[in-house]
Formats: structure tokens, C-alpha cells, sequence
């Protein structure tokens, strides 16, 4: 199986999920408990001609099956419909917020690679080492606390005690945009960390066990250069595969982030949409996440492809 | 194998399992938790919930050791009173998933087959969206309460455990004494209860664990969130929410909290740890 071959085999099931999800996400609107008409009404007055207009305008007289084709139709072109609450276009309250959480996000997964990466691998090189025993310890506390329990315990000491960071908004310009999102990537970075850390340093601990670095060892080749050359480019394959766990992680983590820290990104704008029944708004939300969820796991699958020569070998022969 | 020739293994002080005292102050959080739990109604110095607008948002003082909230409410009594939804719900939530779990696991694992790819390709599915997120939209527009919220998460986190047992009974399936059991004429169904079963016993025993930790870390989520539990009740999650507007006035009524959930979750999570590493040595042994 060549490469194209495969992407295109996941592509296929990316889609299939898709649809099964899409299925679902609609059916919420009739799941929901009293006239749908009523939900998508949202806070202005019931009159029957209001209830009329609504039913006709999102076609609820149809069969449930024409209402999905024609929601689905939209959403393929980028219309999710619009907030019952503001009146403004799904897709433009997502896009308006995208960046905070984005700026979120991207700043807590350099913390988090730029700590876990280097003590998993002195970690797992050193195996019941005081490193190894410290870096276990922390990785333990910071996968359990939950992280809004960690967000307000760092803002009590270094926003209220210390006044050092902002305890909340997301400031302007860049360097402004860095110190007020520092706090809260380092709350998203700590269960991120642990969660990288753990892996990498279990395959560490599995590579230096191996004979090539046996052999590399009995070759006088400097420990420093074992692990560059050796542990870390062999331990990076099962790293990559928790990327996906890192982004599911991170999402979950970035809705309570942005709450305790009162940031407007996507997950306060899921959080306030489900508190309104905002209906149109979380299925938009729903499938976006859902979106970006497989996509970046198709990344790591076709990345693991690349990265790996065995495999594209593999690949080759079969 | 030592165990093998002496069938007292138990019994031989030099065998006995040192648990070591992380464990034992594990065992301590947890068994002061169940105690607050169950005593709080005669050991709380005041009723969690009774209101005193007169001693609102106090520091720590002699009369109310961790300060009072907004409403005058007692932090440490309603702290006691916290650990009953701390430890109902995620304990649902593991036996609920383990239960699931483990059932699923060994039927597909064992039996491999249509039933595997149906179950597998579900759980597939469910590894699309991430669990909290589905348990914040669910909870949320259905707006059920402690029990939906638990329901929700009992069915989101089963996949995980059905993973788990699934790819450890696949490794039990191909053992020799499978085969053994069956050349006997052992039928499928007992073979995978009684035989099988016994060696995953640690995956499982440390995945309920596991599963009551992460249960406690969503179900105290959903409650900062204002999702599941119901607005007032004294839950750790809750309290957090309620009282981050006094953070300056009276910390503790937000770091108590905090601490109590991180601390219960950490405690659990050693357990698990500790149980999983003796009771796969014990498997081994035998």
C-alpha cells in the first residue's frame, strides 16, 4: 500500500465518521426536550406567527431526513446558520474567537514540549534517578488536579499574592497578548506536560534498552550523542502517536482555561451557547471540533508514515 | 518460581508485599474523604448550607476555621459536606464503565470476529469528540442533573476501559493454557469468566481506579461549569465557581476546594498505581 493509497483509505473513514457525527449533531435539535420550534425561537416572544415563521424559515415541516440534507448541504459550504441569540452568522462568531484559543493553544504546546520532551528523556535514561523520581512525582500531581484547580492556584500566588501576570482578559499586540496568556497556558501546559512526559519517558526507558544502543554504547559514541542520534529519533514514534491524546486533552482543557481566566475564546462561546440553547452555535462548534480532532489525527498518521522508513519499506513491498 | 513449590506464599513474612507509605497516605486521604462523607451531618460545626449575611466573605477566623462565602455559608462544614457528591459520582461513574468495560473487553477480545469490528468501530467514533466536551453539550441542552451528567459519563468512558481489557485479554487468548482449558472442552463463555478473567483482574482493578479519577476531574469540571449538580449544593467543583468572585476577600473558600479535588484525585491515582503494580506481580508469581 503506497502512501497515497492509505491517506486516501483514511480520508474515506474520516468521511464516514463525519457523516455518523453530523447525523447526530442534527438530531440534537430533536432530541431536545419541547417543540424544536420553540428552541430556535430562543427568548423572543411566542406568538403563533412568530412559531409559523420559524417552522417555515427552517423548513421543521419537513420530513427529517429533507431537514438534514439541507442542513448538511449548508454546512459543507461553511453555513451553520445563524445564533439564535446575537443573529450573527455561526462561522463568523467561531472565526472571531478562533485566535484566542489558537494563541492558547499553540503557546501551552511549546511549554509543554519544550519542559516534557527533554525531562522524559532524562528521565527515562536514568530510570529511579532523582530526576526520574522528582519528574514522576510532578507528572502524578499535575495529571490529577483538575485544571481549574490548578488556573485558580496560580492565580492566587502570582496574580493576587505576587502581581506579577493578569488574572484575566487576553490583552493587544503581541507582548501584551504573551504576559496575559501566560498564566493561563502554563494551567493548560501543566496536565499537558505530565500526560507528554509520562510518554516520552516510557519510550525512552523501552529504546535504551535495546541493542543498537548496546552497541553504540561498547562504540565509545558520547551518551550525549546516543540520546540525540539513538533514543530521541527511535522514541519519537510512539511521542508523535500521543499527539492526538495532547489535542483531545487540550481542548477539554482549553474550555475550562478560558473560563477561569474569563478569555473569549471558543469554549466560553460553547459554554455561554449551551447556557442559552444556543442551538445553531454548539452544532457548528460540535462539528468543528470533531473536524479538527480527525484531521490532526490523519497528520499523525501520514507524519508516522514519513518519519518512519520501515514502514514506507513496508509499504513498497507489500 | 518460588510460589510454585511453596503454596504459602502468603503466609512467608519475607513475601509479604511492602505497600510503602505513599500508599498508606493514600489510603488515609481517601479514608478521611468516605468519613467526612458519611459523619459530616454530626461532625460539621455549622449546616453547610445555613446562610449569615452578617459574617459574609471572612478570612479563616477561630469561629469559622476557613471563612465563610458570599452568603455567609461555612467553608469547612460545606468542604466536609463536598466530599459526598466527590466520591458518588465518580465511584458510579468506574464501577458503571468498569462494568461495561469489562464485559465488551473480554466478549470482543475473546471472541473476536463481527462483534469486534462493530464494537470496535463505535468506540472509534467515540474517540472523535472528547468526552467532556460531549458530557458539557449533552448535560447542558438536556438540562438534566447530577445523574444525567453521570450517565453520560459512565457511556464516555466504558470505550476506554473496553480497549483496555480488550487488548489484554487478546494477549491472555493466545496463551498456552487457553488452548489447554480448551482441548478439555471447556466451552468459550467459561473459559473467558473463569479463566481469563482472573489474570486481567490488576488491568481492571487499576482501570476502575483510574476511571474513578477521571470521573471526579469531569463530573467537578462540569460543576465549575454550572453543569450537573444544582446551583447551592455544597460540591467541591461548585465552590470553586461560586466563590472565585472572593478570591481576595477569602481565598481559602476557592484554594479548599481546589486542594480537596486535586488532593482526593491524587490519592486515588497512587492507589491505582500501587494496586496494579502488586496484583500484576501476584499474576506473574502464580
Amino acid at each position: 500500500m503506497t502512501l497515497a493509497a492509505y491517506a486516501l483509505r483514511r480520508i474515506a473513514a474520516i468521511l464516514v465518521i463525519l457523516v455518523v457525527l453530523s447525523l447526530l449533531v442534527f438530531g440534537l435539535l430533536a432530541l431536545m426536550p419541547g417543540d424544536p420550534a420553540l428552541t430556535l425561537l430562543g427568548p423572543k416572544a411566542s406568538t403563533p406567527e412568530a412559531l409559523a415563521a420559524v417552522r417555515e424559515r427552517f423548513g421543521l415541516n419537513d420530513p427529517f431526513l429533507t431537514q438534514y440534507a439541507r442542513w448538511v448541504g449548508n454546512a459543507v459550504r461553511g453555513d451553520f446558520g445563524e445564533s439564535i441569540y446575537s443573529g450573527d452568522p455561526v462561522t463568523t462568531l467561531i472565526a472571531d474567537r478562533v485566535g484566542v484559543t489558537a494563541w492558547l493553544a499553540v503557546y501551552a504546546l511549546v511549554l509543554t514540549v519544550l519542559v516534557a520532551v527533554p525531562l522524559g528523556l532524562a528521565a527515562g535514561t536514568r530510570p529511579g534517578s532523582r530526576t526520574d523520581r522528582a519528574a514522576t512525582a510532578v507528572s502524578l500531581i499535575t495529571l490529577s488536579a483538575p485544571t481549574f484547580a490548578v488556573g485558580f492556584l496560580l492565580i492566587y500566588v502570582f496574580a493576587v499574592t505576587l502581581d506579577w501576570f493578569p488574572s484575566f482578559g487576553a490583552g493587544d499586540g503581541f507582548f501584551d497578548t504573551l504576559w496575559h496568556m501566560t498564566l493561563p497556558a502554563v494551567t493548560l501546559a501543566a496536565g499537558q506536560t505530565a500526560v507528554l512526559l509520562r510518554q516520552t519517558r516510557a519510550a525512552t526507558m523501552d529504546v535504551a534498552e535495546r541493542d543498537f544502543v548496546t552497541f553504540a554504547r561498547a562504540r565509545a559514541i558520547s551518551p550525549g550523542r546516543i540520546r540525540q542520534r539513538y533514543v530521541l529519533r527511535n522514541a519519537s514514534l510512539p511521542v508523535l502517536t500521543s499527539a492526538g491524546l495532547l489535542l483531545a486533552y487540550g481542548l477539554t482543557g482549553a474550555v475550562l482555561v478560558e473560563n477561569v481566566f474569563a478569555l473569549q475564546g471558543l469554549g466560553t462561546l460553547l459554554v455561554r451557547s449551551v447556557a442559552q440553547l444556543d442551538l445553531p452555535v454548539v452544532q457548528g462548534l460540535a462539528m468543528f471540533t470533531a473536524l479538527l480532532v480527525l484531521l490532526t489525527n490523519l497528520v499523525v498518521d501520514l507524519l508516522y508514515f514519513a518519519l518512519d522508513p520501515r514502514l514506507r519499506r513496508a509499504a513498497v513491498v507489500s | 518460581m518460588t510460589a510454585a513449590v511453596q503454596p504459602a506464599a502468603a503466609a512467608d513474612p519475607a513475601r509479604r508485599v511492602r505497600w510503602g507509605w505513599l500508599f498508606w497516605a493514600a489510603v488515609g486521604v481517601v479514608a478521611l474523604a468516605v468519613f467526612a462523607a458519611l459523619t459530616v451531618r454530626w461532625i460539621a460545626p455549622y449546616e453547610p448550607s445555613a446562610q449569615n449575611l452578617v459574617d459574609s466573605g471572612q478570612g479563616p477566623s477561630g469561629q469559622h476555621w476557613l471563612g465563610t462565602d458570599q452568603l455567609g455559608r461555612d467553608i469547612f462544614s460545606r468542604l466536609l459536606a463536598g466530599a459526598r457528591t466527590g466520591l458518588i459520582g465518580p465511584l458510579v461513574v468506574a464501577i458503571g464503565a468498569g462494568f461495561i468495560g469489562t464485559a465488551l473487553g473480554l466478549w470482543t477480545g475473546y471472541a473476536g470476529g463481527a462483534v469486534d469490528s462493530v464494537v470496535m468501530r463505535t468506540i472509534d467514533l467515540m474517540y472523535a469528540v472528547p468526552p467532556l466536551l460531549v458530557a458539557i453539550v449533552v448535560v447542558g441542552l438536556f438540562g438534566g442533573g447530577y445523574w444525567l451528567a453521570v450517565g453520560v459519563l459512565i457511556v464516555l468512558s466504558a470505550p476506554g476501559d473496553v480497549r483496555i481489557v480488550r487488548a489484554a485479554v487478546m494477549a491472555q487468548r493466545e496463551l498456552p493454557y487457553v488452548a489447554a482449558v480448551r482441548t478439555v472442552g471447556v466451552g468459550p463463555l467459561r473459559i473467558a469468566v473463569r479463566h481469563v478473567l482472573p489474570n486481567v483482574t490488576p488491568t481492571v482493578v487499576a482501570n476502575v481506579l483510574l476511571q474513578f479519577v477521571v470521573g471526579l476531574i469531569a463530573l467537578s469540571g462540569l460543576a465549575f461549569l454550572g453543569l450537573g449538580v444544582e446551583a447551592g449544593s455544597p460540591d467541591w467543583g461548585l465552590m470553586v465557581a461560586e466563590n472565585r468572585g472572593i478570591l481576595d476577600l477569602n481565598p481559602w473558600a476557592v484554594i479548599g476546594p481546589a486542594v480537596c479535588i486535586s488532593l482526593l484525585a491524587i490519592a486515588v491515582t497512587v492507589i491505582g498505581d500501587r494496586v496494579y503494580e502488586v496484583l500484576s506481580q501476584r499474576t506473574a508469581a502464580r
